[in-house]
Formats: structure tokens, C-alpha cells, sequence
């Protein structure tokens, strides 16, 4: 597989990151840095890092299936990821969730039709005192109401 | 001697050895600590949690399985809060658990089953929708379905520890945990079934076995596979007459639970529908059936008239057959013929091998032996293919005693995987050897004549106690060789043999000369007695239907040396053991060559044959007697030695009439590509 | 850069000290607010003496299960052959707690000292900070400093002309509450499953790439600078007796100034809900506390006029965890809390172990159906009953995280319960 040259540069950099012949431990980096510019673990991907880190692919696989970061399908271009665990709950984090649902019109995990944008239930992310909260691909946002939500969305939207 | 500690379990003092196993020290004192993770021998788990127990002075229950015995400690394996953990587990387990036990191949001997009825509560009080996968097939002899799996992680310590393959691994997390094969959807692997034996419920079942009957239907008979020389012990299920399957699970035997794909699976041949069931002499270019009297009238009659002109006989004997037949058939070749021309295929230089070794019997190893030696040196041999038993000795003996691995072989093998480095040259790898406690080398078929004895004096001059293995293929190769199928006192080996154009009569038992050879006598008197009709026994004049290794009674000896004892398993119509036909053909020559039931001629065996004094009751009882048959110089022998070159898929003809083996090697992936064509 | 809560008056600074300065993450702010003195103090002191130093502090470990820091750091064996290695606990992921990312966004140079003179103390010179992979932009922020510490003399060879070599890295997770867990995280760490290890051996002897490692959450190490500089006595003053220093509390929920406040050890609880964050909006009145992190047993209102300290929390049968502190007023309905957190657990078990992994299911499918409108009377009694079969008999602290909180609310807040038995409840 090819990558982009920052990707290739960061992937080398992370073979250097651990002691020698720890290779194995830069399977899990490798996997969500890739799987950002690739747009999902795919086998291929998968025999990739394998070979790349020196284990069996077998080895990557396990990995790929227990962290829930790593998807196996693509995810939209802005994945929406709305946390409902126990402090963005008790503050409308679910209905929150319920809204993101309506207004992109897919449900958990799901991808819309032009591949813009998926939606997640998350567990916590570890913004409880500015809950809720949402990630959108990697950025936070904090006391997020259901109507700075439509802008977000409809600001990325536009971006586009 | 390790320390021992003083501990309570139950209200008992036992004693038992310093960092023992709370489990094992239990066990080995009569009391069941109930477990499904814990797998002697393979790593520790931890995970299912039925171990636990009360251990004074601590206040958590205590995981048994990973808790060493220390002086002085209390614990108890049945008080009121173990029990009511231990209920507590197995309804935790059977939440997702289909509960479809009764048509579960595992029903009756399953480890689930056992504990829920020693253990578990009698109702159950999950209400909730279980988590379903479907069954998957992962292989012709593999199946998997998750919503049985325990998730006890042994069939992937078996395969990565044990095997060596690390075919299985665990996807996901949490409740959707599942063991999943290394290629996505199917295994690339050994497939010895190892990881389905030691599944304690029916999630992994065997391809040949699932659905086809119930465990108590089956009488279970311990004998020895006819595949390889290692000798494994298989416990056939037999039902009807059909065998169901083969394990080991009693753990009977020098292999412990260890078996290979052929071990497992390869007795299909058995009822392959080419299966030779009638003698048949030649009619012009085609075969009738006759009768077995007048099959033998006829042998009779021909050989009897070779014998008085003083004609050339030439014997092939077999690799596969029992010593009883082996020392019957030279017995006749000697004594009823007067002939010298015995030979069978040989696949290791035994002669050579034993007279380097001039008598010092302690040499020669045992399988045993690999797996305590401190050290293995691996010359010429693909051990994982060819000996899959050797092999699996040699990773324990890493795993458990962090034994070192040597390889010196053409080509990459499995145990470089195992090996500390490899030697620059000899003399680097002497200095390495040197400094080693114990050593044992085994080495191939490559290693023959001169280098043999070069590799002994190789050997010799480590300083250190170094034993062989003189690597022969078959399940008799061996046996073969000590009772003097071999072509002694100036006798023809098989090439001598087949190149001769006057030879009168070629009687093959159970061997096939002419897959690669070519018969030079054309009007030679040709008897072939086989399970199928081979290239060999189509230019035969007269064949005769044998029995096969799992039809018979006798004793075989492995590639250690080691004499154990076939038990039949079931009759097939038509065929009669080797040595019955022997017999037949004997009473109707009116040789006076003893009596030829097996148990006889192993008594006269014990007598005359050098090393074979072995302890009956060791034999009898389905042990492995080692023999020790050095005492001196043996002649070198002429002719070819070769090994088979099979694989772990193959054996000669018996695994190209095996339906499954042939399965397995079809199978996707095509980690053995090339497997048939050998 | 914006905070994202406003301080409290009523804090004592210490680990916070440079938040809301302006750069506070750079090194030039840092190195003019006493960065590095005490790694030059540290510097001069036998590791013996710094480990004395953090015992003295009484700093117990903030990432949840409160482990005395200088007793850890004495476990690793200073003088073992193979390299050892120091590890940062940034994987937060306890519901509840957002206190990690605080200390990495505005004050990564404080962390940096703090792994430094750890690595002095345990003869360590190579680290790691595990991040969860949800942070990437920490990562990136973190990489970011440090890399104008290497750039600076700050890491990598002959740290501030003292003669010592440390190289510290960042790792990413990718989505895994477990490897939180420090030996899940460990086996993370080398590109495996997060699946945590058996113990004994414990990571300060047998920890990544079995070596030593010292393991220590991200506000522990935080800790370290201050207590060296000021000295181990001056941080265990701030708190209370057995209970030193003071101590990030995330304030979540039904508060009407939610945030990150670092108060002293033994800062009373009802001070922190009212005064601190403000106190409960529309007037309604308190239900129940998360003392720290959903993990914790929960509190009823009653049991609240206390001193957070570690002591007192255990009396109460609870803990103080990892500082996640959420606020419930009365309109909450604890069988949805409950739900939710068990959610979470069976989501984020590991599957390693039975009752973990079956347990969690059943306890949320429970849950669920008596929220759905199916619950039995028997119900309440048996989520109570399946959560003590796991309590304390699971492999990892996981289960027991998934047990307690479910085993208190069950036992106090049984009323809550009430309005969803349907007494004629048909299964489905
Ligand atoms: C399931 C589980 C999750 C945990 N998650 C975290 C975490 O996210 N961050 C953390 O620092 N410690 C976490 N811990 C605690 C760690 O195991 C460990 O005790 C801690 O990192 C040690 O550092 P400390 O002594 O500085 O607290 C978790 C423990 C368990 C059992
Ligand atoms: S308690 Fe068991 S299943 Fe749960 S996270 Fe720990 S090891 Fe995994
Ligand atoms: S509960 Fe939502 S971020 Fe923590």
C-alpha cells in the first residue's frame, strides 16, 4: 500500500518510538493514523501494518476488532460523535443525541447517503464538566445545545 | 529436592512442593478445585473464574489456578460462599449459552454439562435475548459456533504453545468476544483438530465426527496410528464398526493429548470404496475374484516349485505392518523359502546408525528424551512436517524447561521459530553444544553412511551425554528393520531386486516398489497383499486383501525404538491381517514356520530378537517399552535409503485413498501448496 | 488561551497554578513560573531521598485507586539490569473525569518535570504517555511540547546540562475504557489487546516489554515538581493528615458552575457542590453524588456533609477515585443512571473474564427492559444479587467498577426502582 509522505514519515517515526525489536507496539498508532487517511481498516491495511511491524496479521486483526476507534467501514468525512455517559446525560447529552439523529437522519454508526457525515453514541470523552459534549472527528465541543449543533453541521456542510 | 510447605485445604494437612499450583496441589490430593481456563501445561489464564476460593486471612475468594501453596495457609474449596461463587459463574456462563445440549456433539462428555450439574444452579433466571452468531466452518474439519464458546482461550494456547501455528485468535471485546480464525473466515493451519479436542464445549467440533453420534455410543479403543514413525496413541471411537473419530483425551500414551491431522482424521481410507475386498488372480489383463483357498492353493503351488528348482525369490516387506508380521514374513522368507532376498523400503540408515553407536544403547533416545533434554540438535528434517509428535516434544520442552533448539536443515523449518541462533559453522556450533547440560540429535534421512558416522563422532566429542534419533518414516519403519526384513547374509535389496531379470517371484506385502520402480523380470510370479489395488499390485499375479493397522492386533515399534501395542478396532469384510495370510500360505506350503497368532509370535519375538526382551505387563497394558537392540556390529546393508518425503498431509497410500486428508489439502489457502505432489 | 470553566476562589492552586496564564504551555512560561528547579533539586538528591520526599507528601495515586505514590515508586527495583521505563496514565476515560486533559493542554512542561524526576528516583531513562486516542489534539499538544523540550535541552541527552538522558514519547489508544487499566494498558502499549495481566508480577517489577515500569496517572506526576521543590511536608499540609495535597475535582451534572477545580484534600463536599461550582440550579434539591467517577458507589444526598478526603469515603463504603464528581438532583431517575452506567461497563468490559463480561450484559439488559416497561419485582433484588456475584471476583478492577456503583443504587435508591414494576410484567 502507498501513503501520503506524512503518513510515511510519521510511520517511520513510530518504528523508532520503541525499544529495539518492540515493533509490535507501534501496530495500534499505525492502525488510527491510517485508518484517518485511508477511511477504514481494510484488510489490505491490515497485512500492511502486519508486515510493517514484523507480526501476523492474525495479530493486527485481534486489535482492530477490540478498540472501538477503529472501524473496519468507512466512516463519513465528519464522523459526529455524541457522548451520553452520566454527566452528558443528566445534562441532555441523550437528547442531544436524539436531535443529531433527526437532523442528519441516520442512527448510530451510520453513514449518510453522501458519505459527509456518520454519527456515534459515545462513552465518555472526558468532557463531563462542560458537558454535553461532542467530537467531530478529532475536535471537542462543549454545553453543546441542540441549536449550536444545526450550526456546526450546517457550518461544515457549507464548508464543503 | 524442591522445599515443601504444609498447608490446610479442606481441614486437611497435605504437604506439597513450594510454588505449586493451589490447584494442583488439590488435585494431587484428591480434591477438585473445578476449573475451565486452567489447562495443565499452557498458560495461565485467570479468566474463568470458577477456581475460586476461600483463603483464610484474605479477603477476597482466591483465583485457584494461579495461586502458589504457601506455608501455613488455609483454604477452603467448599464453604457456603465458594459454592454460591462457583453458581454464580456457571449461571454467568450460561446466560448467552444456546443451551442446545441436546444435539451438541459434546453432550455427555462435556465440561459445561459436568459443571452446571456439579455446580450450577437448577434453574435458570436469565430472561433476556442471547447474544446469537451463526455457526461458521473454518476448515473441512473445523467448525466453530460462538454461542457455545466459554471463552476459556485453550484452543488458541493449544494451537500457539502446543502446535505452533497460532491459527486462532479473539475479535472484539466484551460480550461479543469470539475466537476467530488467522485468514478472516477460514484457517490456514495444521489442522490437527488439537484446538477441537481440547475445547471443553462443543464451540469447535470436527468436521468428520459432529453430528454422527452420541460419545456413549461408541466403544473407545486405544491403539497406534499407522501414519508416521512417531507412535502416537489414538483413541479410536468405534461405532458399528465404523470409526468415528480418533483423540487422545485420556492422555494415554507417549503423546499425551498430542495428535496430528493424520492421527486425528486419516482413518478414512479404511472404508474408501476402492478398498481391496476379495483375492483376485490376473486373467489376461484383467482380475478375477477367487477364493481365498484357492488364492493360496495357487501361491502355493508356485512358490513350492520356485523353492525346489532353486529359483530367486524377492520379498518386499512392509513399513506399515506389525513386528509379529515382519518377523513372520522373515522367518518365512528364511526359514520357509531359504531365501536372503528380504528387503523393505528403508527411510533411515538404521545400520549404519546402530553400528556407529557399537553398542551403547544409552544413546539412542527416547521420545521422552526431547522433551527433558536440555538441548535438541535438528539435522536434515522438516520435524514439524514430517514429525509433527518429535516436534510437538521439542516445543514443550522450550516452553516448559526453556530448552535450546538447534536447526541445521536446507530450508526454513518450524523449529527455527524455536531455535537460539543459528551456528556460523560446525565448529561454532560445537563451542555452543559444548556447553550444554544434555543433548539430543535427531537428524534425516540426508545423514546416511560416512556423514552418519561423522555426525556421531560429531556427537562424541562434545564432552557432554548426547543420544540419537535415527529419523525413519512409518508407522513400522523400525520394527521393519529389527526383525530382518532386511537383506542380510548377502541377500538383494529391493533395487537388487526389481534390476534382476531372473527373478521368479516378487512377493510384496503392503509396500508399492513400482510407483517409482520398474519390475526388469517380465514372466516373474508377482503376490501383492495391499489394502488398494496400487501400481504394485496391478502387475500382480495373484492379490490378496490386507487388513489395515486399525484392523489388527500386534505390536509396532516407532522411530525412538519404542515397542507399543496395536488393538483392532474393527473387521473388515473380506481382508485378513498379513500374518493371517502368512499363515494360510504357510499351512498350505506345509511349513512347519510355529504358530501365527500374534501374542505367539511376540513371545518368540521377546526371545529371539535382539532387544526385544521388553516387560510384557508394560506392553500389554498399553505402554511403550523401549527397546534396546545394540549389542555389537551391524553389517552395513545394500541398496537405496530415502526417505518418503511425506507431509504432515501424506503417508504414502494411505492418505491418497483418505477422503479428508485429501479435504485438507484442497483446502483454501494453501499453506501447504504442493503437499499432494509429494 | 480560554478556560473552559472559570476558576474558584475557593481553590488552592498548585497543579493548576499556570492555567489561564497566557502560553502557559510553553516552556518560556514555564521556566519563568519555577519550572525545572526541582528537577534540579531532584537532580542533587539521592533517589532514596526523592522517593522520601514523595512518601512525605502523603500524594496518593489520582488515578483512581489512590495507591501511596512514594511507596510505588519504591517498589521498582533501581538496580535491576534491564532498562526501565517510566509510563503516564493518560487514557482517562472514568466517566465522570476530565482532569488529564486539563494538565496536558495548559501545562505539559509541569508533566514533563514531574516523569523527569520520577526517572531519577526509579533510574529510568525512557517514557511513554498513553493517551486515549480520543484526545489526538493532546497528542498533538503534547508532542508539540515535547519537542520544544528536546529542542530546548529539557529531553533527551544531558537534560539541562545535568548529565541525565530521559527520551519520553507519546502513544495513542483508540478507544479502549480498559486500557486504562495500567496492565491493559501495558499490553496496549505493545500493540495488543488491552486485556489486563495477572499480578503478581506487578509492573513495577514486570511491566511494559517486561521491564520495570513505573506507572502513574497524569495529575500524579503532576504532583511531583511542587512536592520536590516545596518539599514532600509543605503538599501534605495542604490537606489533611494521611490525606496530602490537593487534588483536581471535576465537578459534572446538575450545578450551575460546573468545572475543574483543584481543592485541598478534605475540602468539604457540600462546600465543593455549593460554593465551588455554584450550587444546584432552578433551586431543586441534591439526590445523589458520584464521589469519583462512576466507578464509585454513589451517595445519597444525606451522606454528603462530608470531607472529600480518602479516609472518610471509605467509611462511607465509597471512594474518592479518580476526582469525577457528579452532581444529581432530585428530578434524576436513578434507574436510568444506573442503566446508562451499566451501558457503559458492558460496553467497555474487555470480555476477558466471565462474570465481567456476562455480568455487565445481563445487568444492562435488565436495566433496559425494566426502563422499556418489563420489570418484575424480583428484578431489583437480582441486579443487586448478579452484581455481588461479580464484586471482587473478576479478574480486573472493571468488574468491580461495573458492580458497586449498580449495588448502591440498588440498595439506595430502591424507590426509584418502584415506578417501573409492572406487577403483571409479560416477558418478551
Ligand atoms: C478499569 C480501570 C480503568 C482505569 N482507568 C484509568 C484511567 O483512565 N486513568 C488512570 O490514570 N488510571 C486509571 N485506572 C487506574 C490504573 O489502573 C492505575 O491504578 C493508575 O493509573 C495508577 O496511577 P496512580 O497511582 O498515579 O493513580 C483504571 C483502573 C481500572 C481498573
Ligand atoms: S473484569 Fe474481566 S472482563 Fe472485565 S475488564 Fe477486567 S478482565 Fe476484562
Ligand atoms: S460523560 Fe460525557 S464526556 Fe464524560
Amino acid at each position: 500500500m502507498t501513503f501520503s509522505p506524512a503518513l510515511e514519515e510519521r510511520f517511520a517515526a513510530l518504528l523508532q518510538k520503541y525499544p529495539e525489536g518492540k515493533t509490535r507496539s507501534a501496530v495500534i498508532p499505525m492502525l488510527i493514523y491510517a485508518q484517518d487517511e485511508v477511511g477504514a481498516i481494510t484488510p489490505e491495511l491490515i497485512e500492511e501494518v502486519a508486515k510493517r511491524c514484523g507480526v501476523a496479521p492474525l495479530q493486527v486483526d485481534e486489535v482492530v476488532g477490540y478498540y472501538s476507534m477503529l472501524h473496519r467501514k468507512p466512516l463519513g468525512k465528519y464522523h459526529v460523535q455524541v457522548c451520553t455517559n452520566i454527566s452528558c446525560m443528566l445534562v441532555g447529552g441523550e437528547e442531544l443525541y436524539e436531535h443529531a439523529k433527526k437532523k442528519l437522519g441516520i442512527g448510530h454508526k451510520e453513514v449518510t447517503a453522501d458519505g459527509q457525515f456518520s454519527l456515534e453514541e459515545v462513552e465518555c470523552m472526558g468532557a463531563c464538566s462542560w458537558a454535553p459534549a461532542v467530537e467531530i472527528n478529532y475536535d471537542f465541543h462543549h454545553f453543546v445545545t441542540p441549536e449550536q449543533l444545526d450550526k456546526l453541521i450546517d457550518g461544515l456542510k457549507k464548508a464543503h | 529436592m524442591a522445599e515443601l510447605v504444609k498447608l490446610t485445604i479442606d481441614g486437611r494437612t497435605i504437604e506439597s512442593e513450594k510454588g505449586t499450583l493451589l490447584i494442583e496441589a488439590a488435585r494431587q490430593n484428591g480434591i477438585e478445585i473445578p476449573a475451565f481456563c486452567y489447562y495443565e501445561g499452557l498458560t495461565l489464564q485467570a479468566a474463568c473464574r470458577m477456581c475460586l476460593v476461600e483463603v483464610e486471612k484474605t479477603p477476597k475468594l482466591q483465583v485457584g489456578c494461579t495461586l502458589p501453596v504457601a506455608e501455613g495457609m488455609v483454604v477452603h474449596t467448599d464453604s457456603p460462599v465458594v459454592r454460591q461463587s462457583r453458581k454464580g459463574m456457571v449461571e454467568f456462563l450460561l446466560t448467552n449459552h444456546p443451551l442446545d445440549c441436546p444435539v451438541c456433539d459434546k453432550g455427555g462428555e462435556c465440561e459445561l454439562q459436568d459443571m452446571a450439574f456439579r455446580y450450577g444452579v437448577g434453574e435458570s433466571r436469565f430472561l433476556e435475548r442471547k447474544v446469537h452468531t451463526d455457526e461458521k466452518q473454518w476448515s473441512p474439519v473445523v467448525f466453530f459456533d460462538a454461542p457455545r464458546c466459554i471463552l476459556c482461550y485453550r484452543c488458541v494456547r493449544i494451537c500457539d504453545e502446543g502446535i505452533g501455528v497460532k491459527a486462532l485468535g479473539v475479535a472484539n471485546r466484551g460480550v461479543v468476544a469470539e475466537i476467530v480464525p488467522n485468514h478472516h473466515d477460514h484457517l490456514e493451519c495444521d489442522e490437527c483438530g488439537a484446538c477441537i479436542d481440547i475445547c471443553p464445549v462443543g464451540a469447535l467440533t470436527s468436521g468428520i465426527y459432529r453430528y454422527q453420534t452420541r460419545p456413549w455410543e461408541m466403544e473407545h479403543v486405544g491403539t497406534i496410528c499407522t501414519h508416521c514413525s512417531d507412535g502416537c496413541r489414538t483413541t479410536l471411537g468405534v461405532r458399528n464398526g465404523k470409526i468415528m473419530r480418533g483423540n487422545n483425551r485420556d492422555r494415554s500414551g507417549i503423546n499425551g493429548e498430542f495428535l496430528c491431522v493424520k492421527g486425528r482424521y486419516g482413518f478414512d481410507f479404511i472404508e474408501h470404496p476402492e478398498r481391496l475386498q476379495s483375492p483376485m488372480m490376473r486373467v489376461g489383463d484383467s482380475f478375477e475374484p477367487i477364493s481365498w483357498a484357492a488364492a493360496a492353493e495357487e501361491i502355493s503351488r508356485r512358490f513350492k516349485a520356485v523353492k525346489e528348482r532353486g529359483g530367486k525369490f524377492g520379498i518386499i516387506g512392509s513399513n506399515h505392518t506389525t513386528n509379529e508380521e515382519n518377523y513372520f514374513l522373515a522367518k518365512f522368507a528364511r526359514q520357509g523359502l531359504g531365501t536372503n532376498n528380504i528387503d523393505h523400503h528403508r527411510t533411515g540408515d538404521l545400520a549404519t546408525f546402530f553400528d556407529a553407536l557399537s553398542g551403547r544403547n544409552d544413546a539412542l533416545a527416547t521420545t521422552a528424551d526431547l522433551y527433558s533434554a536440555s538441548a535438541v540438535l535438528i539435522v536434515g528434517n522438516d520435524l514439524s512436517q514430517q514429525h509433527p509428535f518429535l516436534a510437538y516434544q521439542a516445543r514443550a520442552n522450550v516452553r516448559h524447561h526453556q530448552a535450546h533448539i538447534y536447526t541445521v536443515t536446507s530450508g526454513p523449518v518450524r523449529e527455527d521459530n524455536y531455535s537460539v541462533g543459528s551456528a556460523a559453522n560446525v565448529e561454532d556450533l560445537r563451542d555452543k553444544l559444548k556447553s550444554e547440560k544434555d543433548l539430543v540429535i535427531v537428524f534425516g534421512d540426508s545423514v546416511q553412511g560416512d556423514a552418519l558416522r561423522k555426525l556421531v563422532a560429531f556427537g562424541d566429542s562434545l564432552g557432554i551425554p548426547v543420544k540419537y534419533v535415527c529419523l525413519v518414516d512409518y508407522s513400522n519403519s523400525r520394527g521393519a528393520f529389527d526383525m530382518g526384513v532386511v537383506p542380510r547374509d548377502g541377500g538383494m535389496s529391493i533395487d537388487q531386486m526389481l534390476a534382476a531379470p531372473d527373478l521368479d517371484v516378487l512377493w510384496v506385502v503392503g509396500a508399492n516398489p513400482l510407483k517409482r520402480g520398474s519390475l526388469s523380470a517380465e514372466n516373474a510370479f508377482v503376490v501383492v497383499q495391499d489394502l488398494f489395488l496400487t501400481e504394485t499390485a496391478r502387475r500382480a499375479d495373484i492379490v490378496l486383501p490386507a487388513a489395515s493397522a486399525y484392523e489388527k492386533s500386534g505390536t509396532v515399534t516407532n522411530v525412538c525404538g519404542e515397542v507399543q501395542k496395536l488393538k483392532q478396532a474393527l473387521k473388515v469384510m473380506g481382508a485378513k491381517t498379513d500374518l493371517e495370510i502368512f499363515g494360510l500360505i504357510a499351512k498350505e506350503m506345509k511349513l512347519n514356520l510355529g504358530i501365527w497368532l500374534p501374542d505367539k509370535v511376540f513371545e518368540e519375538i521377546r526371545k529371539n530378537v535382539r532387544g526385544y526382551n521388553v516387560p510384557l505387563p508394560v506392553v500389554a497394558t498399553g505402554g511403550a517399552a523401549p527397546t534396546l537392540p545394540l549389542n555389537g556390529h551391524v553389517a552395513a546393508l545394500p541398496g537405496v535409503i530415502q526417505s518418503a518425503g511425506d507431509t504432515l498431509f501424506t503417508s504414502g497410500s494411505l492418505s491418497k485413498y483418505s477422503k479428508i486428508l485429501n479435504a485438507v489439502m484442497e483446502a483454501p489457502g494453501g499453506l501447504y501448496e504442493g503437499s499432494k505432489e509429494r | 488561551m480560554a478556560l473552559y470553566n472559570e476558576p474558584s476562589p475557593l481553590e488552592t492552586r498548585i497543579v493548576s497554578k499556570r492555567f489561564g496564564l497566557p502560553n502557559s504551555a510553553s516552556l518560556d512560561t514555564y521556566l519563568a513560573t519555577d519550572g525545572f528547579v526541582a528537577f534540579r533539586k531532584a537532580r542533587e538528591m539521592a533517589p532514596e531521598q526523592i522517593i522520601e520526599e514523595v512518601k512525605a507528601s502523603s500524594l496518593r495515586g489520582r488515578g483512581g485507586a489512590g495507591f501511596p505514590t512514594g511507596l510505588k515508586w519504591s517498589f521498582v527495583p533501581r538496580t535491576s539490569p534491564k532498562p526501565k521505563y517510566i509510563i503516564v496514565n493518560a487514557d482517562e476515560s472514568e466517566p465522570g473525569t476530565c482532569k488529564d486533559r486539563l494538565l496536558m493542554e495548559y501545562d505539559p512542561h509541569q508533566l514533563i518535570e514531574g516523569i523527569l524526576i520520577a526517572s531519577l528516583a526509579v533510574d529510568a531513562h525512557k517514557g511513554y504517555i498513553y493517551i486515549r486516542g480520543e484526545y489526538r489534539y493532546l497528542i498533538d499538544m503534547m508532542d508539540k511540547a515535547i519537542a520544544e523540550a528536546y529542542a530546548k535541552g529539557y529531553l533527551g541527552k544531558n537534560i539541562a546540562g545535568t548529565g541525565w538522558d530521559f527520551d519520553l514519547y507519546t502513544h495513542s489508544g483508540a478507544g479502549a475504557y480498559e486500557c486504562g487499566e495500567e496492565t491493559a494498558l501495558l499490553d496496549s502499549l505493545e500493540g495488543k489487546r488491552g486485556v489486563p495481566r495477572m499480578k503478581p508480577p506487578f509492573p513495577a517489577v514486570a511491566g511494559a516489554w517486561a521491564s520495570p515500569t513505573l506507572l502513574n496517572n497524569v495529575e500524579t506526576y503532576s504532583a511531583v515538581p511542587y512536592i520536590i521543590r516545596e518539599g514532600g511536608k509543605a503538599f501534605a499540609d495542604l490537606g489533611t493528615p494521611k490525606n496530602g495535597g490537593t487534588r483536581l475535582v471535576c465537578i459534572s451534572g446538575h450545578v450551575n458552575k460546573p468545572g475543574v477545580y483543584e481543592l485541598p484534600l478534605g475540602f468539604p463536599m457540600m462546600k465543593a457542590i455549593n460554593e465551588v461550582a455554584g450550587g444546584i440550579p432552578h433551586g431543586r434539591k441534591l439526590k445523589a453524588v458520584v464521589p469519583g467517577g462512576s466507578s464509585c458507589p454513589f451517595l445519597r444526598a444525606e451522606e454528603c456533609d462530608i470531607p472529600m478526603d480518602y479516609d472518610t469515603l471509605a467509611k462511607l463504603g465509597s471512594m474518592l477515585g479518580s476526582g469525577g464528581m457528579v452532581v444529581m438532583d432530585e428530578t434524576t431517575d436513578m434507574v436510568k443512571v444506573a442503566l446508562r452506567v451499566m451501558r457503559f461497563y458492558a460496553h467497555e468490559s474487555c470480555g476477558w473474564c466471565i462474570p465481567c463480561r456476562e455480568g455487565t450484559t445481563w445487568l444492562r439488559k435488565i436495566l433496559q427492559r425494566m426502563v422499556d416497561g418489563g420489570g418484575r419485582r424480583e428484578d431489583v433484588a437480582m441486579l443487586g444479587e448478579l452484581s455481588k456475584n461479580m464484586l471482587g471476583r473478576t479478574f480486573c478492577a472493571l468488574g468491580d467498577a461495573a458492580a458497586m456503583p449498580t449495588i448502591s443504587i440498588v440498595e439506595k435508591f430502591a424507590e426509584d426502582f418502584e415506578k417501573y414494576i409492572v406487577p403483571e410484567a409479560v416477558l418478551v
